[in-house]
């Protein structure tokens, strides 16, 4: 469904990932491994089209869709949850969900509305606040209650789980296993490797901008080298 | 005396607020400041003056010629001095400040060579035409102004609160990434709202005309600077804040110069300013936030 060749990207001269090659299939759940600075935002924010890669391609659905724009991307099915889960903090909830389905033009975005509030209960209650008044688990509800209405084939999310307390990271995680087990793709990256690595079928792991090993998620849970590095063992 | 002199403020108020306006929809997406805009609504004026006065035309045809060729030069400005620069790398952030400036520059000239160089008067046919309450003389054209600086803002505040597109510009205002992500094409969200704003500057254009009843070149600079000492004083990027802003400005200068201190008027609104950033820093209706992110 989405396949990185030999990609490498650039911060003006400084280079954040060197040759990544990176493929997931569809229906499946990829994760990201790695430490700070390894470039697994900026893989993700290379994919999604907000950086353009110096070398490489990346194809999606079959299609060539190097240097792309996210808006582009995003009405081929793309989407991606930003770093900081990227709320629009001047805007209610009600707003920012609107916003969600932006770029659709169907009549079944009210339907999808009344969904994902029954889903997240909490939104509803709080559809007339401003976004930036809501807590940072609320937030990143906010943030995948959001994307939902984008109605993504491909999912991206980068780092869910940051900031927030173990319960919510649970529930995080839960919502990420039924958004897959509805049938759609997801890509995420995670400091959080366990908890990663049990929703996801494949994993990449990534070092200073390359990719340094792959596997099935199993295999990985089990792999000595990446317990130590990754799993604190 | 005193409800004439708010009325005579309000309907200054109003067009300052219509000029800031221009301001802050362009600093809000793009975290620049256009000083171009004051030479664009100049040039709307001018529209005006020519509609009106060489062709004999009613004032609904100035104001919709007005609109047109300001949105034109608006969208001629993004192209020439802002597009080129944005998200190359090594480019300063006062890059786009200083082609402005040359666009404002080349603006206020082509305004000598096209209009000459002197005041042109822009009258209508109702410019005289007043009534009496009391002891307080109302002109129409005053009601005029207030009423289409008031739609203007009305329409203004409903486009960005309720519709979508007005939504889009206010997520791009917040966070072009986020909006690009969201599925707002933002390269042409930043043409539109340069438009949108070098159109609200024509129309303001006419409505000092109106006010002034006298029209020349340099006038931009006079009323941008102003426009911009609003935007301080309001908040940056803040539509609330121009519009508060605006009106306050309008009522302090129209009440300074009718209790005797007339020298000053000018001097008000670069004096609120050094108040507002020694008091309140981020302006009136501004979060303390926003500030960092130019």
């Amino acid at each position: 469904m989405l396949k990185l060749q030999n990609v490498s990207t650039y911060y003006d001269k400084i280079q954040a990932i060197k040759n990544v090659d990176i493929a997931v299939e569809e229906g499946t759940v990829v994760t990201i491994l790695g430490a700070n600075g390894a470039g697994k935002t900026t893989t993700m924010n290379t994919i999604a089209g907000l950086l353009k890669p110096k070398e490489g391609s990346i194809h999606y659905l079959g299609e060539d869709v190097t240097g792309l724009r996210p808006d582009q991307l995003l009405r081929k099915g793309l989407a991606l949850v930003p770093e900081g889960r990227g709320i629009l903090s001047s805007m209610t909830v009600m707003d920012n969900l609107e916003m969600g389905a932006y770029h659709r033009n169907d009549s079944e975005v009210g339907a999808d509305l009344e969904k994902v509030m029954k889903r997240f209960p909490i939104l509803k209650e709080r559809k007339a606040q401003l976004g930036g008044t809501l807590s940072g688990g609320q937030q990143q509800m906010l943030a995948i209650a959001r994307v939902i209405m984008s109605r993504p084939k491909l999912l991206l999310l980068d780092e869910p789980s940051m900031g927030l307390a173990p319960l919510i990271v649970a529930d995080i995680f839960k919502i990420i296993k039924e958004i897959s087990e509805a049938g759609t793709t997801v890509l995420l990256v995670e400091q959080n490797a366990r908890q990663a690595l049990k929703v996801a079928d494949y994993g990449y792991v990534l070092e200073t901008g390359r990719v340094v090993a792959s596997g099935n998620a199993k295999e990985l849970l089990q792999d000595d080298t990446i317990q130590k590095a990754y799993l604190g063992h | 005396m005193l409800i004439e002199q708010l009325i005579n403020g309000l309907t200054l108020g109003s067009i300052y607020v219509v000029v800031a306006l221009g301001y802050t929809l362009v600093f809000g997406v793009l975290n620049i400041v256009n000083m171009g805009h004051g030479e664009i609504f100049m040039f709307g004026a001018f529209m005006g003056v020519v509609v009106t006065n060489s062709l004999e035309l009613p004032l609904y045809v100035a104001f919709i010629i007005a609109i047109v060729v300001t949105a034109i030069l608006g969208y001629f400005l993004e192209r020439v001095a802002l597009r080129p620069l944005r998200g190359k790398d090594g480019v300063s952030h006062l890059a786009p400040l200083i082609s402005t400036i040359g666009v404002s520059i080349f603006l206020e000239n082509a305004a000598h060579h096209l209009f000459g160089a002197g005041n042109k008067p822009f009258r209508t046919s109702f410019s005289d035409m007043s009534f009496t309450v009391g002891t307080t003389t109302v002109y129409y054209v005053q009601i005029l102004i207030f009423v289409i600086a008031i739609l203007l803002m009305a329409g203004l505040m409903f486009w960005l609160s309720k519709t979508k597109a007005g939504k889009a510009l206010r997520a791009s205002a917040e966070d072009l990434s986020v909006a690009s992500l969201l599925g707002v094409n933002t390269k042409r969200m930043i043409t539109q709202t340069v438009i949108l704003a070098s159109a609200m500057g024509g129309i303001a254009g006419i409505l000092v005309g109106l006010a002034f009843n006298s029209v020349n070149p340099q006038m931009g600079l006079s009323f941008g600077l102003k426009g911009l000492a609003i935007i301080i004083l309001g908040g940056l990027g803040n539509v609330r804040g121009a519009m508060a802003g605006g009106l306050i400005l309008g009522l302090a200068e129209t009440f300074v110069v009718a209790y005797g201190a007339s020298g000053y008027r000018d001097a008000i609104a670069f004096i609120a300013i050094i108040v507002i950033l020694i008091v309140r820093p981020q302006g009136i209706f501004g979060t303390a936030t926003s500030g960092s992110r130019g």
